[in-house]
């Protein structure tokens, strides 16, 4: 039996499809059964969403500025 | 079903390479708004992927001004064997390799938090001695990324979570999640096993949890 610590070892590998059979069978087990490993595992999937849905940083102007500028001797 | 929760946010193939097909005919055609939609998506998660390579801030963005220069000079000849994405973080990542290796104190990306060392996913002091939750993590509040994002502090403490990350970490992290780049083209991007991405993103990804974990319910 899958224990809760060795559960949150797993979970990468679970969302990443690479657990072999048994393995994701006794991960399926196991959360069908823990509360709180389905927590845990919910906010893995939330934080990996949240983190790809962050927006793009500000570039700095000077920075931008040089790159349209090269943009320009490219085009040119 | 819970594979394809995640992978649902990746445009699949067909999709990203029309859309690449349509920029890059923009961009060669000399369309500057085309230049800068890609440079504002990009630029940031150059930066950081260059930081693993030097550790130097300044000369990361020496690396990143370097980088684009060579996409324009060789967009006439990609070809779409790749995405576009993973064709420029592919130049950026041989460019800082070749730069990193110059600079006096940088080490080669492999020897970075040597991924032999065991980091626990969470806190062993939180498992009783059988391996069961002691402290079983709380519910949030927030259940989406949008909701969680829309608390500006929320959106900066992930982004400062994001920074302190160790340096490979955050590179895998910021390739695979960020900019949803596949597991290979990682691999490949940051010449890294196929085991090592996946035991980074693994911590990469457990320290976010846990630091979002902080913030939610402290
Ligand atoms: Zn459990």
């Amino acid at each position: 039996m899958l224990t809760c610590q060795q559960l949150t070892e797993l979970v990468t590998d679970y969302l990443e499809g690479q657990l072999p059979f048994r393995k994701r069978l006794s991960f399926h087990l196991h959360i069908g059964m823990c509360r709180d490993c389905r927590t845990y595992v919910r906010q893995m999937k939330l934080a990996v969403r949240t983190t790809g849905a962050l927006p793009p940083g500000d570039i700095p102007d000077e920075v931008r500025d040089q790159l349209l500028r090269r943009f320009r001797d490219w085009k040119d | 079903m819970h594979v394809g929760a995640v992978n649902r946010m990746r445009a699949p193939d067909d999709t990203e390479g029309g859309e690449d097909a349509v920029l890059i005919a923009r961009l060669l055609a000399g369309d500057e708004q085309a230049f800068v939609e890609i440079v504002e998506r990009l630029h940031g998660s150059l930066v950081r992927v260059a930081r693993a390579f030097v550790g130097d801030r300044a000369v990361a963005e020496e690396v990143v001004q370097d980088t684009w220069a060579a996409v324009l000079e060789g967009l006439p000849r990609f070809e779409g064997r790749s995405s576009l994405k993973t064709w420029i973080f592919r130049i950026l990542t041989n460019r800082a390799r070749t730069r990193g290796a110059r600079e006096s104190r940088s080490v080669p990306f492999s020897s970075f938090d040597s991924v032999d060392e065991h980091e626990p996913a969470v806190d062993p002091a939180r498992f009783l001695p059988s391996g069961k939750w002691g402290a079983p993590p709380r519910a949030w509040n927030e259940d989406s990324p949008e909701r969680l994002l829309a608390r500006r502090e929320t959106l900066a403490f992930l982004e400062q979570a994001i920074a302190e990350l160790p340096r490979s970490q955050r590179a895998v992290l910021v390739l695979r999640d960020v900019e949803g780049v596949d597991a290979d083209d990682a691999c490949d991007i940051l010449q890294i096993t196929e085991n090592n991405q996946r035991v980074l993103l693994h911590r990469a990804r457990s320290r976010l949890r846990a630091a979002l974990e902080q913030h939610m319910a402290p």
